[in-house]
This record gives C-alpha cells, structure tokens and sequence, in this order.
C-alpha cells in the first residue's frame, strides 16, 4: 500500500486511555448483579477493547483490504465454533444443564 | 514479462528479489502474519469454547474457584499488559519515524511490562500452590478445597467454608462437592493462563531479538517489517488477556470484599 498513514502517538495514548477505563468499567460491572447479562456485559467490554487494539495497535484499520477480509475469516471462525457447540450443548443433552 | 529484468537501480538491502517494493514486501509479510494469528485464534478459540461449556455446567463451581483468584493482582496484571501495548505500538511508530533511541526504549519499556507481567502470574501460581488449588496430584499436596490442604490451618484455601458462609443453607456435602467441582475451574484456568504465559515468554524472546537489531539501527522508515510483525504478536497475546481477565477473574463478584 501506498500510503502508510499509521496512527500518531496522540492516538495512542488515546487508545490507552479506552483500553484502562474498560478494564475498570469491566470490573465494577461484575459486582453488579445484572444476572443473565453479566457475561454478556463482560464480553462486550472485552469485545470493544480487542476491535480497538486490532483497529489501531495492529493497525487494521490501516491495512490492506485483504489483511482485513483475513482478520474478519479468523473471528468469524471463531464466532462459529462457539455459536454452533454451544447451541448444540445447550440443546442436545436435557440432563446437561439439570 | 518473460525475460528477467535486471535493474540497476539501488535498492534496499532487506528487500528480496521477488519482491517488486518494499511495500509490497511489507504487505505480503502482514498477511502472512495474520494468517498465523489465525492458528493462534483457533488453538486459543478451542479452550474458550471448552471453558464456556463447563462454566455452563459448573456455574457454581466456576464462581467458587474465580473469587478464589485475587482480582487485585489480576486487575493489576492487566493494566500492566495494556501498558505494554502502548509501549509496543510505539516501539513500532519510533521505528517508521526513524527514532532510533526512543525505538529502543520503547522495546525495552515492553519488555519490562512483559517480565512484571509474568512476576506476578509466578506469585499468582505459588498462591494457588500454597492453597492446593492445582489440579491433579502431581504438584504439591494434590488438589484439596475442603480444608484438607494445611491441617494446621484449615481455612487456607477453603472454598467448602467460603460457600457456606455465603450461603449458609447449603447443605455441607453439596458445598464440599461444588468446592470439589472447582478442580475443572482451575484446570481451565492453569491452561489457559499457563498457554498465555508461555505466548508471553516467546514473546519476550522476540523482543530480545529485535532490541538487538534495533540497536544496530537495523530498522528505519523504508524497513521496519519485523518490528511491526513483532508488534502484531504481541497485541494479539495482549487480546488474549483482554478475554481470559473477564472470563477467570471476574465470573462473578457480587460479594466481592474490597
């Protein structure tokens, strides 16, 4: 690619900044009784930081098409295996869940 | 094309002869990276769906055996990996501005992250050997959450009596069987940590590596592939821990005591 336009160290600090507050958010967010939603809460926090370190300290955002269609195959892969043995686990076996 | 053209023009001494750029370089050298991480995904990816699955069935004994880690020393872990990052991505932007000082100190900044990083997994290990919360029978005194550990103290590691203080109306032998339950827990947890740390001690050998050809002034504006590739490892390691804080550590915290 022609133009590197890589982030500058501002965007950085930025970025540091999100990744802390998410860690604390994450925290306190777990002793807080959401019930069902406490996973899902945690996940999503944890979600948001990872597309932030891929987008900028890996610089994706920055990349090539096909090095974004790469990274977009590996977490849709992953986003598969999970889905499809956890809504066979949750479904499959009555006695599993009890 | 058919015939080979030999140029005669000057180019950088990093860039192979199939190549037509270093652009071009660079490009295939990330994609190749990526396809990489994508293994990585995937040996990872396979723990977290076994993880979730047991944490499923084992709600309550996954509860037990996360509030038995200290969340301090994990919630500190974090940050200090968070913060090695930081310091790695701008080991990368030192290298493309050709700062070579702050390029160096940057990568040494990472690696002291890194190493305070696995300090305080070591002390995080030796608690649970301390408590024997390792699985199996092999290290220590074998597993024992029911206060068989220390006899003389009984309440070192005792997560039977954590539950039942919690919840006093469970009965004894339902509480002794969840604490029993929590060796899956933990051997999730030594896995999953222990593939991370060793991610992390490879990563630090990496390091090595580039800090000492970054002291050569090997890496510029027109050259700087390894340190980028070297970066890209190590935020994915940092993503890594980005699931497995929440996911071990923080199960739930409800009764957490600060």
């Amino acid at each position: 690619m022609a133009e590197h336009s890589h982030p500058t160290p501002k965007l950085y600090a930025v970025i540091l900044l999100c990744l802390v507050a998410g860690t604390v958010l994450t925290f306190f967010a777990a002793t807080w009784d959401m019930g069902i939603f406490n996973p899902i809460v945690a996940l999503a926090i944890a979600c948001t930081k990872a597309t932030l370190v891929i987008l900028f300290f890996m610089h994706v955002r920055y990349s090539t098409r096909l090095t974004m269609l790469t990274v977009a195959a590996g977490f849709f892969w992953l986003l598969i295996l999970i889905t499809l043995s956890l809504s066979d686990y949750l479904s499959r076996t009555l006695q599993f869940l009890r | 094309m058919s015939t080979s053209q030999t140029t005669t023009t000057e180019h950088h001494p990093a860039l192979a002869h199939h190549f037509d750029s270093m652009a071009q370089q660079q490009d295939a050298s990330t994609f190749g990276m990526w396809v990489f991480l994508l293994t990585e995904i995937m040996m990872f990816g396979g723990l977290f769906a076994a993880y979730l699955i047991y944490r499923i069935k084992y709600y309550e004994a996954f509860v037990a055996g996360s509030t038995s880690i200290s969340v301090t020393w994990g919630f500190a872990n974090t940050l200090v990996l968070i913060g090695s990052s930081f310091t790695m991505a701008m080991a990368v932007w030192a290298a493309q501005k050709g700062k070579r000082k702050a390029q160096v100190w940057f990568l040494i900044g990472t690696m002291v992250l890194g190493a305070a990083f696995l300090g305080v997994k070591a002390k995080e290990y030796y608690d649970k050997y301390d408590e024997c919360h390792i699985p199996g029978h092999v290290i220590g005194k074998g597993f024992n959450t029911w206060g068989g550990c220390e006899l003389s103290n009984p309440k070192l590691g005792n997560i039977a009596d954590e539950i039942r203080e919690r919840y006093p109306d469970t009965p004894e032998v339902s509480a002794i069987q969840t604490a029993k339950h929590t060796e899956i827990f933990f051997s999730f947890y030594f896995a999953m940590t222990g593939l991370h740390a060793f991610h992390m001690i490879i990563g630090l050998g990496l390091l090595t590596w580039l800090l000492l050809r970054a002291k050569r002034g090997e890496f510029g504006p027109e050259y700087y592939t390894p340190v980028e590739l070297g970066g890209l490892y190590w935020h994915f390691v940092d993503i890594a821990w980005i699931y497995l804080f929440p996911l071990l550590y923080l199960i739930n915290r409800i009764h957490a005591k600060p």
